[in-house]
């Protein structure tokens, strides 16, 4: 342990004697705390608050991104710990590598965006400070290199989330709320059993301390197969739960459809993160061995889930409920690139968190946005939308064809690694993968279609087009959308080191196993040739 | 220690280790007397009175505390009692709900027009009998702790003499109670035959070095003791008067059998069972594994399809016995460490919830249905807001004392490879999180069109509860960001045996 920590630490030697990690979460619990206390009459100062809170944390997150040192993005920078509970060897361990970065710089992001996208019908005081404290939670768990601390994020996120799903949301609110909370919490129950098992474990084969720090543990690899094999189930389950894997997938689509606008758009651009970034950190890296013996049943899960997901988005009628199930497919993918277990495939699936949250994220705002207009989100309710609202239609398209994976746009980069990897990995996996990407055109053209196209009759041929303020909003997400698809170079390369770092600690740690690529795959994209370039580079 | 052979020289009393429990009882009986001399005593006197000598209790214990941690464990009295960390720490905890109790009884009896001080004598003396069974160092002791403890307790639960449910609880109490008081009498005099002894350090010196060929008598003994005890923990299959007794009898005094009573059987399960009978817990371990399945299953389960709130802290309340018995299951120092900072969440978070509950429950004692709460968040914010994280903390949601209480508990469980036994915990833990979740639920998400009306009946809480709800629900959140007092603390209060 030792030998690993300090060296954790010294990475941060660039560092900066502000603390940066801690203060993406403080910031957004001060803004709730300061929303909870601020005068009743005054809603406005209110919201000013939680507006301050998460843009800082934002801006917090993009500074974070430039500081942040690409030459060791494999390293764990700006690391901090202090302890907490000293008796079982629970600290506040935090750092941050290529692999959160991007996922850090998504949810501050997101949070001001969401918080923009839609106001509270009621209780405003309640919903900001609830907004502010998932923020910190989320931020927590892609911050937090303790696995015990790691798990409290993961478990306190459920609470905000279900508040803003059950008080705020639309319909069947309350069973979709509860739905989410207890499956999540049933989820993740055991992965407390196997975080402890796994750190008195570690503690007993290495004759040291308690300890739940995550680098000591991953590179110690002391765990017996079997026990690792068990105890990675454990954490797999959560994962799935919260990713959610077919067939664990069935509170999603509830949870996404009766949450209100800014709960959907963070719960599919943040919060299903919390599961792939988990199977990332602290699957691959915390159990390699395991990942590796497992990867075969998430492969198939996850390929089941991509054509599942976007077979039943094509039957539904609800505009909202098919964005809900075209997470389920493009979860699938991400999935699938990570078990691929090689560079392309996980540095695709990371890219996917990324694009998924935008473009999902953004396609979740629009929905809300024709909500509000007319008040149905039954598709053959709507229709002819592009008559009255052309510039929405416009955006719509936009934000449709990069979930969809058109070239030039951002969902594009990360399903072709994706495809890529999985292709290198295992050929006829990627076959059917791509036959979702298909699918995917399917669906979103054919919503768009009877949407947007044909005649507008009633309301919709009366409804206002998109106003200045929910362009604004719209905007960043749409600069990201083409900037990610044209030029995901910057992106990438902080990515890489990391990635590869982490598949380089798999194939030490499991014998036999080496990364699968082949020439074919490593020349066929510029994306995955420059990665190897720099990969080599180090 | 043991080796010192000439004991009867002379019997040691240590006054200031008793000050405790002289302090608890002395003011119960003065209490008493003063009001049979005095016609009229103002109403506010004995609650205050036993606020005082509560707080008194805590005050004393501080450098009680410090002299134990610096001179070490001892006994005194022949043996028969000690003084040690773990033994300040529950005193402790039972002070703190003596405190609360009789914050929530004033107004609770003047609501109800129920006159008089015998409910504080009877709650100061019940005090000072568990104070005696947390010191007990001689399983007589013992007995004589849980029957004071016990008798004041019945009487409590008839407390409501218009209530039938109140006069049904106590007896219903009092003889399932009597049956377990005569299962651990007879469980100890099998330990007593099987050892030669009752006090617990030659007991214990007698099991750790004896051979026994015949241990049919002791095992015996151990498992009469178990049922006796589990009795007063409710551990399932013991439970059955709990659900039934907590929602007769009057809610503060609910709020005394959940936080004070609980405390005082776990800290003598610990000290008969870990401490005591430690080098045995190859045999009784496998037994209390049992327990602790059926009762964290069983709380949580069967608390599921409860629509009385109070029977649903009720059943919640055997799943958190449940949990406790998994730290005893352990039989580490880890175990009873975690089960004693598990004792301290668990006080707060009990007398918080009922304090919420005697609010609600307002005149008579008798809403706290589900129906009851419906809307509350609209009428009562603060007071829903306050019983909403007690629920969660009881839920074992991060960053509340309730975790900080599981995760102790899980981590000694785990550290004792009881995979199983930690994994079925935080299952049940997942299905107790839909009970409170459905109390949340019904304050928080029910409140459009004819229930708002049952919530704005909800009287504003007197100063008594809304203190203790107050106090509750902020160490409840403190605790749960920065648990080193509470854990550091019970880490520290080891219990330990220390012959005559």
């Amino acid at each position: 342990m030792s030998a690993v920590s300090p060296s954790v630490l010294a990475a941060s030697g660039t560092a900066v004697s502000f603390p940066i990690l801690p203060a993406l979460m403080a910031v957004p619990l001060l803004g709730a705390l300061l929303v909870l206390v601020a005068p009743r009459q005054r809603p406005e100062l209110r919201k000013l608050t939680a507006v301050l809170a998460t843009v800082t944390t934002g801006a917090l997150s993009l500074w974070l991104l430039r500081a942040f040192d690409t030459q060791h993005a494999a390293d764990f920078q700006f690391a901090s710990r202090h302890a907490w509970l000293d008796d079982l060897g629970v600290s506040w361990l935090f750092g941050v590598d290529g692999i959160s970065l991007f996922l850090v710089v998504l949810t501050g992001v997101l949070f001001p965006i969401a918080l923009f996208a839609s106001d509270p019908e009621h209780d405003d005081r309640a919903y900001y400070a609830w907004l502010l404290v998932l923020e910190a939670g989320c931020m927590g768990v892609f911050l937090s290199l303790d696995l015990v601390v790691f798990f409290l994020c993961f478990e306190v996120v459920l609470v905000p989330m279900y508040f803003l799903i059950g008080r705020w949301g639309h319909g069947n609110r309350t069973y979709a709320a509860t739905k989410f909370f207890l499956y999540t919490m049933a989820g993740s129950a055991l992965m407390l059993v196997g975080i402890l098992t796994l750190g008195f474990l570690h503690a007993d084969a290495t004759g040291g301390a308690v300890t739940f720090d995550l680098i000591a543990i991953a590179e110690a690899q002391s765990l017996s197969t079997g026990a690792a094999r068990w105890v990675f189930l454990a954490f797999a389950l959560a994962f799935a739960v919260k990713v959610p894997i077919f067939p664990l997938h069935t509170w999603l689509p509830h949870a996404h459809t009766e949450a209100p606008t800014a709960g959907s758009v963070i719960l599919a651009g943040v919060l299903l993160k919390l599961g792939t970034y988990g199977f990332l950190r602290f699957g691959l890296y915390l159990f390699p061995e395991a990942t590796h013996h497992f990867a075969p049943v998430f492969l198939v899960l996850g390929v089941v889930g991509i054509v599942y997901g976007a077979v039943v988005a094509t039957m539904q009628k609800d505009l909202k409920r098919l964005v809900a199930y075209s997470s389920v497919a493009h979860l699938g993918f991400i999935v699938v690139g990570t078990f691929a277990l090689n560079t392309e495939g996980i540095e695709g699936g990371l890219l996917q968190m990324v694009n998924h949250g935008i473009s999902t994220g953004a396609l979740f705002i629009l929905v809300g946005m024709l909500y509000e207009r007319r008040h149905t989100r039954q598709i053959d309710e709507l229709g002819g939308l592009q008559r009255s609202a052309p510039k929405l239609a416009a955006v719509f398209m936009v934000v449709m064809l990069s979930s969809i994976g058109l070239p030039g746009l951002n969902g594009f980069v990360g399903e072709f690694l994706v495809l890529v990897g999985t292709f290198n990995a295992h050929r006829w996996y990627a076959v059917v993968a791509a036959g979702g990407v298909v699918l995917a055109a399917l669906y979103l053209l054919w919503a768009y279609q009877r949407v947007f196209h044909g005649p507008a009759d009633g309301e919709n041929a009366t409804m206002p087009d998109l106003r200045l303020r929910e362009g604004l909003v719209l905007a960043p997400l749409l600069a990201l959308i083409v900037v990610l698809g044209v030029y995901p170079k910057p992106v990438i390369e902080r990515m890489e080191p990391a990635v590869d770092a982490l598949v380089e600690h798999i194939e030490h740690h499991v014998d036999g196993f080496h990364e699968p690529t082949s020439r074919l795959g490593a020349d066929l994209g510029v994306e995955s040739g420059d990665a190897h370039d720099s990969g080599d580079g180090h | 220690m043991l080796a010192h052979t000439g004991h009867a020289s002379a019997m040691v009393i240590l006054w200031w280790a008793l000050i405790p429990l002289l302090v608890l009882s002395l003011a119960g009986l003065l209490l008493l007397t003063v009001a049979s001399l005095v016609r009229r005593l103002p109403s506010w006197l004995p609650a205050a009175w036993t606020v005082v000598a509560g707080l008194a209790v805590l005050v004393s214990l501080v450098p009680l505390w410090d002299r134990v941690q610096d001179e070490g464990p001892r006994s005194y009295l022949a043996g028969a009692v000690a003084v040690d960390g773990s033994v300040l720490f529950v005193t402790g905890l039972l002070a703190v709900a003596v405190v609360a109790t009789a914050l929530l009884a004033r107004p609770y009896l003047e609501r109800e027009d129920l006159p008089g001080v015998e409910p504080y004598v009877l709650l100061l003396l019940s005090a000072a009998g568990g104070v005696v069974m947390a010191s007990a160092n001689d399983l007589i002791v013992l007995f004589l702790g849980l029957e004071v403890l016990s008798i004041a307790v019945y009487v409590l639960a008839a407390l409501h003499l218009r209530r039938i449910q109140s006069q049904e609880a106590a007896l219903k109490y009092f003889v399932l109670g009597a049956f377990a008081s005569a299962f651990l009498l007879y469980g100890i005099a099998l330990v007593y035959g099987a050892t030669g002894s009752t006090a617990l350090g030659r007991i214990s010196a007698h099991l750790s070095s004896a051979v026994l060929l015949e241990d049919g008598m002791l095992l015996a003994g151990f498992a009469l003791l178990l049922v006796g005890l589990g009795f007063k923990v409710a551990a399932v299959p013991f439970h059955a008067w709990t659900p039934d007794v907590y929602q007769g009898a009057p809610t503060p005094v609910v709020a005394w059998m959940a936080a004070g009573v609980k405390a005082a059987g776990f800290a003598a399960l610990l000290r008969v069972f870990v401490l005591t009978f430690g080098s045995w817990s190859g045999e009784w371990g496998p037994a209390v594994w049992g327990l602790a399945v059926l009762t964290v299953l069983g709380g949580s389960v069967v608390a599921v399809v409860q629509i009385d709130v109070k029977r649903m802290l009720a059943y919640s309340s055997i799943a958190h016995a449940g949990f406790l018995l998994v730290g005893v299951q352990a039989s580490s120092e880890r175990g009873t460490a975690a089960v004693l900072a598990y004792l301290g969440a668990y006080t707060l978070l009990a007398c918080g919830s009922f304090a919420v509950l005697t609010v609600v429950g307002g005149t008579g004692d008798d809403r706290h249905g589900l129906d009851a709460y419906r809307g509350l968040a609209a009428r009562r914010p603060w007071l829903a807001g306050a019983f909403a994280v007690l629920l969660l903390g009881q839920a074992g949601v991060p960053f509340t004392a309730g975790f900080v209480a599981k995760f102790g508990v899980i981590a000694a469980a785990v550290e004792g490879e009881s995979y199983w036994l930690a994994g079925v915990a935080m299952l049940a833990a997942a299905v107790a999180a839909f009970v409170y979740l459905r109390i949340i639920v019904a304050m928080y998400l029910e409140g459009d069109g004819d229930h708002e009306e049952a919530a704005a009946e909800v009287e504003a809480a007197p100063w008594g509860p809304r203190l203790v709800i107050t106090v509750a629900v902020l160490l409840v959140l403190v605790l749960g960001v920065v648990p080193g007092p509470l854990v550091d603390l019970a880490r520290d209060a080891v219990p330990a045996l220390v012959g005559a």
